[in-house]
């Protein structure tokens, strides 16, 4: 169920004066079941990239392939393609029209052709599984607050039961506390079912505590693309894209440096608080 | 899909046409659809052609960019030949059951689609040449005689100038909204007329709710900088003529008269 990307390139306005491109040569291999962080700057062509992944945008030239077939092929069904590769896009909660919450997530399953039944209950587990209380089911999305607005455009994308969730900047607008709890939820889903997730963001802290794969993109090209604790090693040259490591890396360098035997490598506060006290001899 | 609507937007890269006052090129446009009209022969539109292929060469808006938006007028321009072709009375050349081609019909239906399709290019020509604000700044100066008929000019002009600056922001969300439901499995392309248009809503719904965000947070912002209205307010760049632009006229007024004199020689 693996995404393959073959040097995919991408050209904005082709033939104008505005011609840019978006995606140079790209080649990935996001097998199952991974938990990928994609990380860069604005204008990097991330977003970009993740069109790509379900055929929102059509390769310049190169292949994507999804499953093993190229889902740009003349007969290849988009639709169902779209349902197995989960697309939230940044703001999701703008994408919302229905008079209530409920009515809404069944939009998706909806348009699979799946039986009434089938959508109410798949709308149901999807809104159980992002954390929405049932008093809030038959409410007006437009009435709740920007975090459980986010909940219900998740929980949207998820109720088509995809094998790929692909979510872009899910955090971006939202305060300490929804974020935290977005991010959880979509760990939460990536542990208990298994679905491979790709996490788009441009803040590492972010992504360092839950990814198992990092990709950078650096102007519409692949920089980085290693586990975590590799890519962050890079911490100099991801400050020259614009981008900086988790701060967590920036302490146990300089701790290293000043001579304590901390190991570099840890990417998440609590490995690095056992860390710092293993330095001390008080564990 | 939605990249293809040129109309309103602005083409960027420097030209003569580019660096024009723009209220030449309003007057000009304006005067090119006058002569579309006061033009009756074959000859008076090839000058029209001969000048806006001048116009669209010096401008270096690539072609395949201006006519791209002729796309969107296609059924319009149908319709406009359609009608004219059946139903122009004259000397009939083809008769099949109730209708009628004649001759004028043919001839008309054919100036028809000349106009329009000028009609389009030259005003297209305008905009994507001309940034909005420009366009209006140009626009709200050569109306503004209508003052003194208490003609809210600035206001008039402010509004358009809204208006236009948000075709490409709402395109933008229209794209995006777009996407994020056929990431749901939406489909906009299939289906009869009805169910297409149910398949609007998801769109539309959204795109209403973003405009009037927009619009909120626009009157906030421009109330905090103190905005209220024309009166006493200065521009940071006035418009001035320079040479270039009285060249401008003088081609202007010569492609009117030569307009207007090939109508009478020939007629």
């Amino acid at each position: 169920m693996s995404i393959i990307l073959d040097h995919v390139n991408y050209i904005y306005d082709e033939d104008t004066a505005m011609a840019h491109a978006a995606l140079i040569d790209v080649c990935l291999n996001i097998p199952d079941g991974q938990f990928v962080g994609l990380i860069g700057h604005t204008g990097s062509g991330k977003s970009t990239l993740i069109q790509h992944m379900n055929g929102l945008e059509k390769p310049t030239s190169g292949c994507v392939f999804y499953d093993g077939k190229d889902i740009n092929d003349s007969d290849y069904d988009k639709k169902s393609l779209r349902a197995k590769v989960g697309l939230v896009f940044q703001y999701p909660e703008h994408q919302l029209f229905e008079t209530d919450c409920f009515k809404d997530v069944c939009f998706g399953p909806k348009n699979l052709g799946l039986p009434q039944k089938e959508v109410e209950l798949r709308a149901y587990e999807a809104l159980k599984q992002v954390g929405f209380d049932d008093e809030y089911f038959y409410q007006s999305p437009f009435d709740l607050s920007g975090g459980q607005k986010r909940r219900v455009a998740i929980a949207g994308v998820l109720a088509m039961k995809p094998e790929v969730l692909i979510l872009d900047e899910p955090t971006a607008g939202l305060d300490p506390k929804g974020r935290e709890d977005i991010l959880n939820l979509i760990s939460k889903l990536h542990e208990e079912m298994g679905i491979t997730i790709i996490l788009v963001s441009h803040s590492m802290d972010d992504v360092a505590n839950y990814v198992q794969r990092i990709i950078v993109m650096n102007k519409g090209r692949v920089a980085f693309d290693d586990e975590p604790k590799e890519v962050f090693k890079h911490y100099k040259e991801l400050e020259e894209i614009g981008l900086a490591a988790p701060q967590v890396t920036y302490v146990m360098q300089e701790l290293h440096e000043a001579g304590f035997p901390v190991d570099t490598d840890v990417t998440t506060l609590e490995d690095a608080k056992n860390e710092i006290l293993k330095a001390f001899g008080k564990c | 899909m939605l990249r293809d609507i040129t109309l309103g937007q602005y083409y960027r890269t420097e030209s003569v046409i580019h660096s024009l006052d723009p209220r030449v090129k309003l007057v000009a446009t304006f005067a090119f659809i006058v002569s579309l009209f006061v033009a009756n022969n074959f000859i008076g539109y090839v000058i029209a052609a001969l000048f806006l292929a001048m116009v669209i060469y010096l401008s270096k808006v690539p072609p395949k960019f201006i006519f791209r938006g002729m796309k969107t007028i296609f059924f319009l321009l149908l319709l406009t030949m359609v009608f004219n072709l059946f139903l122009t009375p004259g000397t009939p050349i083809v008769s099949v059951w109730k209708f009628t081609i004649t001759q004028e019909g043919l001839k008309m239906a054919a100036m028809m689609a000349v106009r329009l399709v000028f009609l389009i290019t030259g005003s297209s020509l305008m905009t994507l040449t001309t940034t909005p604000n420009h366009l209006t700044d140009g626009l709200e100066r050569l109306l503004r005689p209508l003052r003194l008929f208490k003609v809210p000019v600035h206001e008039i002009s402010m509004m358009m100038s809204i208006a236009l600056r948000f075709i490409p922001i709402l395109m933008e969300e229209t794209d995006k909204i777009m996407k994020a439901q056929m990431a749901r499995g939406a489909d906009f392309e299939s289906g009869s007329l009805i169910k297409r248009a149910k398949s609007l809503v998801p769109l539309l719904v959204p795109l209403f709710i973003s405009a009037f965000r927009r619009a909120n947070d626009l009157a906030m912002a421009m109330e905090a900088r103190c905005y209220k209205g024309g009166d006493g307010r200065t521009k940071m760049k006035p418009l001035i003529y320079e040479k270039r632009d009285r060249l401008a006229y003088l081609v202007i007024i010569l492609y009117l008269v030569l307009i207007v004199v090939m109508g009478r020689i020939l007629f």
